[in-house]
């Protein structure tokens, strides 16, 4: 277990190195920079600032300055927002866009395994066609479009709650947002319980537990519960990725300060360091949830060894 | 295999051509074989290799067809391709304007809400209403849907070839190289590869419409290969050990070969349900760029990019988002229910209940 661990964060480096160089290149590849576009530079005055951000130096200077600024977290300063680091900037978005995911990944996971135990138990019974419909319309409801329409809905014609912007985290500004985020997750959970549950009830061990005289509640909640929950779990690695991107359109959608949109501008305005900043922040989320993930598995699956 | 001699469908025996039963379980009349092989009865007998060839894929049909829900989805699919393909020459005949079409006059370039002329009667001229530019929705999002499924398909295709051919060899080869191959599929795995995407879109956009466009089947196809690789693998590795490809390799047919000649056809049905899979989360990543303005640019338009559009005059005009975005949700929605029917149908052991 220990070696198993040791092993996958090991290799979290070498992926977050990819990750970094892919990004780094691509910017370096690009065409123009930051200041193209923009006024047009006197010749002296480019050179200066060629000189400050190291841009005269070959580009493997370049890479290996690169590294070792990334190696000390220290992405430098934003180009956009003039005088701020891109480390404030990250600090600044992160318990925006964590607090949304946050909220949206635990409502999937309440709301998908109720739903998805309540329907496989009742398998073929009104409530499974119901609840199963429900869940192919949440994962076919593009998320940049259930988002407007619940803003019509409920702030620009009941009034109930704000169309746009952040009042910080307990708020009623969250609730939207956080709907729109996680019905697809209540739709992929959804679907992943009931499947995993539908497995297991139909196994031995169901069998054994029924046997012994257990009531049906413990039968659920203790046995089945456990084993049917893995797909599910399995699924809450790849599901940050997916989160990740789902806030990128949220938060553009409801224009809340996080990291997703901070991301998407940054890509439009070539920030530069920001870009990289943001991207290499993401991938050790992703990576580092990953692993937890793995590590998760094998403590509620005892089949499985390392 | 002799594809002269006839078997019986029922227990799988050769019978001698002429016989009007099977002497193994006397089964009942023999027809033509050809007669046979159009008829949907199991009792019949048919020549030896259409039954095995057949027979799965007219039992996934039979099976597909029996499932309401899927023959829905498999409709609304079908209808909406049509309506997309054809519709927006049918509406330049008709109407002499195209889906990009802005009128002259300035009290036709404003938003009319559907089934509204210019002086705010009922009117059959714009059934989803126009942009604020005064373009038809219907012609628009027709014209999108084109672009949508074709990035799409596209897209799908261009994941099914890397992802068949990388999982088949690393299959195929097995070993280390196996090991190795799918190593990278699981450091793939756990990447942010869409971030990487917008970067490359955002960065690096192409100089033209249709530059853009080629580069959104590459992006999007080369980050959804990494599930099909898998499947195929897995197929590729239940299947290497039987006797047709130890035949084949007896033979001296070359590894090529054997991987796309006679392992791939194999695992053709998983390939296919997966795929199928496939194209909805595609064209929702199409729709996610261009709902960011990363993907498909104007002139040309898809569903991702007219809701884009509509959601930025929601509270005056919300048809302009409700249209596209519903659409595409429908098509979506039909997508998927065909994907699981295709599954269920094609893969009973795969089935989820």
């Amino acid at each position: 277990m220990l070696r198993f661990i040791i092993r996958r964060v090991v290799i979290i480096i070498p992926m977050l190195l990819i990750i970094v160089t892919l990004t780094w290149g691509l910017i370096r590849l690009a065409p123009g920079n930051f200041y193209t576009g923009e006024r047009k530079l006197t010749p002296a005055i480019e050179q200066n600032l060629r000189e400050k951000y190291g841009l005269n130096k070959p580009w493997y200077v370049q890479y290996g300055r690169f590294l070792r600024n990334i190696a000390r977290f220290d992405f430098g300063t934003s180009l956009k927002y003039e005088g701020q680091s891109v480390n404030q900037i990250l600090w600044r978005a992160l318990p925006v866009s964590a607090a949304l995911g946050l909220t949206a990944y635990l409502l999937a996971l309440v709301v998908g395994i109720t739903i998805g135990t309540l329907a496989a138990l009742k398998q073929n019974s009104w409530i499974d066609y119901a609840t199963m419909s429900l869940a192919m319309l949440g994962i076919s409801i593009p998320n940049f479009v259930l988002g407007p329409l619940l803003v019509l809905v409920f702030a620009l014609t009941l009034f109930w709650l704000p169309p746009a912007l952040w009042n910080g985290f307990p708020s009623k500004s969250v609730i939207l947002p956080a709907l729109t985020l996680s019905a697809i997750y209540i739709a992929y959970i959804a679907r992943l319980t009931r499947s995993g549950m539908l497995e297991v009830m139909r196994s031995d061990y169901i069998r054994t537990a029924r046997a012994k005289g257990l009531s049906e509640r413990q039968v659920v909640f203790r046995h089945a519960l456990r084993g049917g929950l893995l797909p599910v779990i399995s699924f809450s690695g790849p599901a940050l990725a997916f989160l990740i991107t789902g806030t990128v359109v949220v938060e553009r959608v409801f224009s809340l300060p996080g990291l997703g949109n901070y991301f998407i501008n940054a890509c439009f305005n070539r920030d530069e360091p920001l870009i990289i900043g943001i991207v290499a922040f993401i991938a050790v989320a992703v990576l580092v949830f990953n692993l937890l993930v793995d590590i998760s598995y094998g403590f509620i699956d005892p089949r499985i060894r390392y | 295999m002799e594809t002269q001699t006839l078997n019986c469908s029922n227990c799988g025996a050769p019978i001698r051509s002429g016989a009007a039963q099977c002497l193994n379980c006397e089964a009942s009349v023999i027809k033509a074989p050809a007669e046979a092989a159009v008829a949907g009865d199991t009792h019949e007998i048919v020549t030896g290799e259409i039954v095995a060839g057949s027979s799965l894929w007219r039992d996934a049909r039979r099976r597909l067809l029996k499932n309401k829900i899927a023959v829905f989805g498999m409709t609304v699919v079908i209808l909406m391709a049509l309506a997309s393909l054809i519709g927006p020459s049918i509406i330049q005949r008709a109407t002499g304007k195209s889906y990009d079409f802005i009128p002259r006059s300035s009290s036709e370039t404003k938003s009319f809400p559907p089934f509204r002329g210019p002086d705010g009667r009922f009117s059959w001229a714009h059934p989803m209403g126009t942009d604020v530019a005064g373009r038809d929705i219907l012609a628009r999002v027709l014209s999108g849907g084109q672009i949508s499924l074709m990035v799409a398909l596209i897209s799908t295709l261009v994941s099914l070839l890397i992802g068949v051919s990388y999982g088949a060899i690393a299959g195929y080869l097995g070993g280390s190289i196996d090991d190795v191959m799918m190593r990278i599929v699981d450091v793939l795995y756990s990447l942010p590869y869409v971030i990487i995407v917008i970067v490359l879109l955002a960065l690096l956009p192409a100089k033209t419409p249709t530059g853009q466009l080629i580069q959104l089947f590459v992006a999007l196809g080369a980050v959804s290969w990494l599930t099909m690789a898998r499947i195929v693998r897995g197929q590729v590795m239940s299947l290497k050990n039987q006797e047709f490809v130890l035949a084949a390799r007896a033979t001296g047919v070359p590894a090529h070969k054997i991987i796309f000649r006679h392992l791939v056809p194999n695992a053709l049905g998983p390939v296919i349900v997966y795929a199928t899979l496939t194209i909805p989360t595609v064209m929702l990543s199409e729709a996610f760029l261009s709902f960011l303005g990363l993907g498909v640019r104007p002139p040309r338009v898809s569903w991702g990019s007219l809701a884009a559009e509509g959601a930025q005059s929601l509270a005056v005009y919300p048809w302009l988002l409700i249209f596209p975005g519903l659409t595409m949700a429908l098509m979506l929605f039909s997508l998927n229910f065909l994907g699981d029917g295709l599954r269920d149908a094609l893969d009973p052991q795969m089935r989820r209940d």
